[in-house]
């Protein structure tokens, strides 16, 4: 089936098999190094934090293509936008690093180092093909939904 | 962060305080193995017993940490107060990316707290926290409550802790890193103990600008895909080690009750294939390794009557099995799992446990010790009694176990029961492969069935050759020693060839080291035999057991003619290599300055 015609549909990265992660960063790792051309496990749009502890495995941190996106109406100067079918699009050039974007984000999914610059998600998909456990999926959705394949 | 010099954190715990230093020596050390021995030449005290005040206790991570895939282990280097010598152990886990993104290649700890405590760092932060509280705490608690007590950092920490054993000073004592890997072996757990540190947490909430240049990427995706897309690391993620327990029990190699046997029938139910079928949870990886070779099991135990359970997430892999299962005649995977916990929540080294206990077992049969020392009965295959005693040798119950819990040697030269020992410079790793591995053992930098591939030639080779023999482990040694400087996991050593480590450390700007990979290693390994001749490293003074002579292998008998001129042979050459200081080995590059 197809989604109607009526609904925006667009690319998000879903994480529909987490259960499945070992907590080898990889995919963090890779957004870090391909998209913000930094070396970092916390610098990346998506994060791997243990779900309470190594005993109880593992929660990817990632944006979750809010429509209206709080952290959009957060900042002050456009850097971010909303981006159409949810999540936001990131110009870095007009951020002034005050931080409310992080702040506004209810999942934590927006996050910033030392020096201020933020790091969101940008719904690129460049981090699946490093998860050795096919955690990841760059997913085809519509009004919230996973548009079927 | 890539830089020439080195960045070293060192920590004063008597006074509280911390200071950084950048060290030359990128070029001729390059960093783990390297660095460690570098530092233990810098803050150690070759001639103060091992647990003096400033004795230091050193991590040590490599150039290449954080940069490629499984660059994610850690060397911790020490004097050992299992020989009084230098010493290290290498472990996984989160520790080597915590480190990088703390912007440390090395944490130096000196000195002793006044009382119990913890130690916090981060690319930002130095602090030593009261942890009086936890004296006498289990590992797992421990590390929870370090946790607790560190509310930042999720997911980019690193939590290292002890547990009674360390505290006790055994030379048995781990030091447990993030729950399921362990610095294990040569007692850094009891160098933690008398420095009064309970715990160490490390955020790594650093970040760096990417090497610059197209190399890089390049690089990383030819490796990244090498270790990920092929069958070569199938082996490790798939039964893991485990799947060594079935091959070495077919090739009569395997140890059982306490090396009486090296093969038996149980198997069957104690295979790699068995521990996963009935116990595999879950599996696991180190930070920055996509293979994910980590093996939780579980153990379920009924807590009350009715059908009220709770249930514990036990990491094996081979040599833990062989020395809490076949070691002890244990041979329910349920049952290893169970001995192990304990291991690991009195925070033991499960190695050198499971083979002091398979030596106490012997000794109780032959009327050397009763219960009176032992307080449990042992007996092989008595899984309920191991438990016990594992806890017992952990908190040091009473004078027999805290003697046992020194090394097997020490019990057995007060008690009797040495020609049965079953320690090769330390209790034996898994392997009754043949006379070269227990020469090498005997002899080997860390004592580890990893300093060389002896047991690899063992499985190989059935000709008696010394010089061969000798020349394969002195030409084998320093490859391993330069992957231990980066610090690779050794289970990508087919990976990382010399050529693919040149090109890693070109393509992120160490080139001079690129180019003299044989020379460095070669320096390497001299600096850390140095370093351990300089501590008491004597070769004489090593004794193979009995019980070593007397087992038999694929090949037949082992040879005592053999073993004996093997052993003399490598010491030998060891001797010469460390003293030879006129060889034109030094690379390029500063030590040190």
């Amino acid at each position: 089936m197809n989604a109607p015609p009526s609904v925006t549909t667009m690319k998000q990265l879903t994480v529909p098999r987490i259960d499945q992660c070992i907590g080898c960063h990889s995919c963090t790792l890779a957004c870090a190094r391909l998209i913000h051309q930094r070396i970092s496990w916390s610098c990346a749009g998506i994060r791997i934090h243990s779900a309470g502890g190594l005993s109880t495995g593992f929660m990817a941190v990632h944006c979750l293509a809010c429509d209206p996106a709080p952290c959009v109406a957060a900042c002050p100067t456009g850097a971010f936008s909303q981006r159409p079918g949810g999540g936001v699009v990131v110009r870095k050039k007009l951020c002034i690093q005050c931080g409310r974007c992080v702040e506004a984000c209810p999942v934590d999914a927006v996050s910033s180092n030392r020096r201020g610059e933020v790091f969101v998600c940008i719904h690129c998909g460049r981090c699946v093909e490093f998860c050795p456990q096919d955690c990841l999926e760059l997913a085809e959705m519509a009004g919230g939904m996973e548009v079927p394949r | 962060m890539i830089r020439e010099q080195f960045r070293i954190l060192s920590v004063d715990l008597g006074t509280g305080k911390g200071r950084i230093e950048l060290l030359d020596g990128r070029s001729s050390v390059a960093g783990g193995s390297g660095l460690a021995a570098l530092l233990y030449s810098r803050y150690g005290l070759p001639d103060q017993p091992w647990n003096a005040e400033g004795q230091p206790l050193i991590f040590a991570i490599g150039p290449l940490t954080g940069y490629f895939p499984l660059m994610s282990k850690t060397v911790c280097s020490f004097k050992s107060g299992y020989h009084n010598q230098y010493t290290e152990s290498h472990a996984g886990g989160r520790t080597a990316l915590a480190l990088r993104f703390a912007d440390l290649d090395a944490l130096v700890i000196v000195g002793r707290a006044g009382r119990l405590s913890s130690l916090n760092i981060g690319a930002r932060h130095l602090q030593i926290k009261d942890a009086h509280f936890m004296r006498g705490m289990e590992a797992d608690t421990a590390g929870k409550l370090l946790r607790r007590m560190s509310a930042e950092g999720s997911g980019h920490r690193s939590i290292l802790r002890i547990g009674p054993a360390g505290e006790i000073g055994s030379a048995m004592a781990a030091i447990n890193v993030d729950s399921y890997r362990h610095f294990g072996r040569m007692g850094g757990g009891a160098l933690m103990g008398a420095k009064n540190l309970k715990g160490i947490v490390i955020d790594g909430d650093g970040d760096f600008p990417q090497p610059a240049g197209s190399a890089y990427a390049k690089v990383f995706k030819e490796v990244y895909s090498q270790a990920t897309s092929t069958d070569m690391m199938r082996k490790y993620y798939n039964l893991g080690t485990a799947a060594n327990l079935q091959g070495l029990n077919d090739l009569q190699s395997l140890p059982w009750n306490n090396l009486q046997k090296t093969s038996d029938p149980a198997i069957a139910g104690i295979t790699g294939e068995a521990f996963a079928d009935e116990t595999l949870l879950r599996n696991g990886a180190c930070s920055g390794c996509p293979v994910g070779c980590i093996h939780i099991g579980y153990v379920r135990e009924k807590t009350l009557n009715d059908n009220r359970y709770h249930y514990h997430q036990v990491a094996y892999d081979y040599e833990p099995i062989f020395a809490a299962g076949t070691m002890l005649g244990v041979t329910r995977p349920f049952d290893v799992l169970r001995i192990l916990d304990v291991m690991d929540k009195v925070c033991l080294d499960a190695m050198s446990a499971g083979v002091a206990l398979a030596w106490a077992t012997e000794a109780s049969e032959q009327g050397l010790i009763s219960e009176k020392e032992t307080v449990v009965r042992l007996k092989f295959g008595d899984s309920d009694a191991y438990q016990q005693a594992a806890g017992f040798l952990g908190r040091g119950a009473n004078d027999f176990y805290r003697l046992l819990g020194q090394g097997t040697l020490r019990a057995a030269e007060a008690y009797g029961g040495a020609e049965f020992a079953c320690v090769l410079g330390q209790e034996m790793a898994g392997y009754a492969t043949g006379e070269l591995f227990f020469a090498a053992q005997t002899l080997g930098f860390r004592h580890s069935h990893l300093d060389t591939a002896a047991y690899s030639y063992d499985q190989k080779n059935a000709d008696r050759d010394v010089t061969k023999a000798v020349d394969f482990l002195i030409a084998d040694e320093p490859g391993r020693v330069f992957l231990t400087s980066m610090v690779a996991c050794l289970f990508a050593r087919s990976v990382y060839t010399d050529a693919r480590l040149a090109e890693c450390l070109s393509a992120v700007g160490y080139e001079t080291l690129a180019g003299a990979i044989p020379e460095t290693a070669e320096h390497i390994r001299r600096l850390r035999w140095r370093l351990r001749v300089a501590t008491g490293f004597n070769p004489a003074a090593l004794d193979i057991p009995k019980r070593f002579y007397d087992v038999r292998t694929w090949k037949g008998p082992v040879s005592r003619e053999y073993l004996d001129a093997l052993k003399q042979e490598y010491g030998r050459r060891i001797m010469e290599m460390a003293a030879d200081r006129t060889a034109a080995v030094t690379p390029p590059g500063k030590e040190g300055k």
